[in-house]
């Protein structure tokens, strides 16, 4: 049963990317959000956390919330796929569950 | 597919409440049904049509109104959590004796029960929150 895990808060802010990496599954995924995005820089805070946990889960970024932070793409880490809202639903719906690190 | 949104959080603390619009937008207009969208704890700020931002501000309460009227969303205010922030319909005014009322058109007022049965009948529930 995948779940999809969304974090809305940036790895300097507060322990929820950690905490959601820790603990998810094996096959689910991560969407960063928001202020979440900040996670998903090369060379950030957590960037080795996240880097180390894509063997066991796919991550992903939502990209206006990239452009909103003036975050370019060539910025974000390898291997994390950026989405916009459609791909947002589409995620939302391709995972049995959706779990809110909040 | 049958999706429902939570919101904890007003339009003005951080971005949850414009993630959840953009997201509810995205979805119908990708022919998903939105059963329900359920304004928790600070998320009741979403529906008083008494807030007034500067007109080059994006007007949140009024987005919800206009989804809400294009899609016939159903938008549900806790109750519990209203009385506290002072979002009142005309019959919570009545009823605690207030001088009026400040709902926001297309959101009305109920319980947690609602929140409930959104999870229950859906085949998803997205949170979103501070």
């Amino acid at each position: 049963m995948a779940m999809l895990h969304t974090v809305n808060k940036s790895p300097t802010d507060r322990n929820t990317l950690e905490s959601c990496i820790r603990l998810a599954k094996k096959g689910g995924s991560v969407l960063l959000i928001e202020d979440g995005v900040y996670g998903a820089i090369k060379g950030a805070a957590k960037a080795d956390t996240v880097s180390n946990a894509m063997s066991g889960l796919s991550f992903y970024v939502l990209g206006p919330d990239l452009k909103a932070r003036g975050i370019s793409e060539d910025k974000i880490i390898d291997g994390i796929k950026v989405v916009d809202y459609n791909g947002f639903v589409d995620l939302v719906s391709e995972h049995d569950t959706t779990q809110s690190w909040l | 597919m049958k999706l429902s949104v939570q919101i904890n959080e007003g339009p003005y603390t951080h971005a949850a409440s414009d993630t959840a619009y953009q997201f509810t937008k995205a979805a119908l207009e990708k022919g998903h049904e939105i059963f329900r969208v359920f304004f928790y704890h600070d998320g009741v700020n979403n529906g008083t049509r008494f807030t007034t931002p500067p007109q080059d501000d994006r007007n949140l309460v009024n987005l919800w109104s206009e989804l809400a009227e294009k899609h016939n969303l159903d938008m549900v205010v806790c109750v519990a959590a209203a009385q506290r922030r002072g979002i009142v319909d005309p019959d919570e005014a009545k009823r605690n004796g207030k001088d009026g009322n400040n709902i926001a058109p297309g959101f009305r007022i109920s319980g947690l029960g609602q929140l409930i049965e959104a999870g229950i009948q859906s085949d998803r529930l997205v949170v979103f929150g501070d």
